[in-house]
């Protein structure tokens, strides 16, 4: 069975580049045979921030008009063996996608025996985010604790239980989680920010992670190593923490407090 | 948070932020998915309330609700100070 996960948020640069390349990265490294597609026709980033912008030949768009085969469009991750890349056109021709060869080729990846196709949609609600949700199975809704990206969501939502193949079909529809970037505890503690369970509640969804704030995210993207390969980084623990409640296990949420600290820390700053 | 981070003042907006999210996600969510009809009869309503009335635009309110099993049409008109309908 291959599952096809959309990560989508409406809102542009919230994280959803990050967050498809880390959780494909994640399920790959547990054995899972996957396949992450840049669904932004024309503005091609996730072969960037995967590592693999130099060995991109053939893209999205020449599979679905039949220049090559899909075979050979599918780029191999040189870290994990089970991992593939298929890299957005830098086409301007925003039609270049197409629904039934965005299905032709999900059917492909089907075939192949892949056990998940991440979809990492662009922003905004034109053709490619719609193209990019149709065919979910489930969807990562990637949210910031902030007032316009948790507005987006909502629509993306509204999105999700309507213009999906699931939705139209009536089979229990799209299975949406919510995961939340660029969250600092501490500025959640002093009432600057929403918490997880602000944000929860005015969405009603589930949330499968949350993804600190970190300085390790810009290394990740400026390194074309996705931050969840930086074990050293709390982004890493949160995003591998995604992945696993991805597959079903039930683990406590991480770095949604601040760490305590001692006296003189407090009195002096750290 | 340092010792100076004591005597500066920013105050908290995360609640604020709440509840205009809070709202606003509602409003938009009983105007999704509720049948087209309804931004229409929104005008119309006006269009007859102000030949009684002179309301402001924004007075008239419509809303769809969905209770389990059933849909309730809900409207809301805000007339000025002292007049009455």
């Amino acid at each position: 069975m291959t599952e096809i996960i959309v990560v989508t948020s409406g809102k542009g640069g919230v994280g959803k580049t990050t967050t498809s390349a880390s959780i494909s990265c994640g399920l790959a490294r547990r054995g899972k045979k996957v396949a992450v597609i840049d669904f932004d026709i024309g503005l091609r980033n996730l072969d960037l921030i995967m590592g693999c912008e130099r060995r991109v030949v053939y893209d999205f768009v020449n599979v679905i008009q039949g220049d090559c085969t899909l075979k050979q469009a599918l780029i191999k991750d040189k870290r994990i063996e089970t991992l593939y890349v298929l890299a957005a056109s830098q086409t301007r021709d925003k039609d270049a996608l197409s629904s039934e060869g965005v299905r032709r080729v999900l059917d492909e990846l089907t075939a192949e025996g892949f056990d998940y196709v991440i979809c990492d949609s662009p922003a905004g609600i034109e053709k490619g985010a719609h193209l990019a949700m149709y065919f979910a199975d489930r969807a990562v809704v990637v949210v910031n604790p902030e007032v316009s990206s948790v507005r987006d969501s909502d629509r993306i939502l509204g999105l999700l239980a309507s213009k999906t193949q699931r939705a139209e079909k009536g089979n229990g529809g799209v299975k949406e989680h919510l995961l939340l970037t660029r969250y600092s505890p501490k500025r959640v503690a002093t009432g600057e920010m929403m918490s997880v369970t602000d944000v929860k509640d005015i969405l009603g969804l589930d949330v499968i992670g949350v993804v600190p704030e970190s300085t390790d995210v810009l290394s990740a993207s400026n390194a074309g190593v996705p931050v969840i390969l930086n074990e050293e980084s709390d982004a890493s623990r949160a995003y591998d923490d995604a992945v696993a409640r991805l597959l079903g296990e039930s683990l406590p949420m991480r770095f949604v407090e601040e760490p305590k600290k001692g006296f003189f820390a407090r009195m002096f700053g750290g | 948070m340092g010792l100076l981070a004591l005597f500066r003042r920013t105050p908290p907006t995360a609640n604020v932020a709440k509840e205009r999210l809070r709202i606003i996600v509602a409003q938009e969510r009983s105007a999704r998915g509720g049948p087209d009809y309804l931004p229409l009869l929104r005008r119309e309503l006006l269009e007859v309330i102000k030949k009684y009335v002179n309301v402001d635009p924004e007075a008239v309110q419509v809303n769809l609700e969905r209770e389990d099993g059933h849909e309730v049409l809900e409207l809301s008109v805000a007339l000025p100070g002292g007049k009455r309908l």
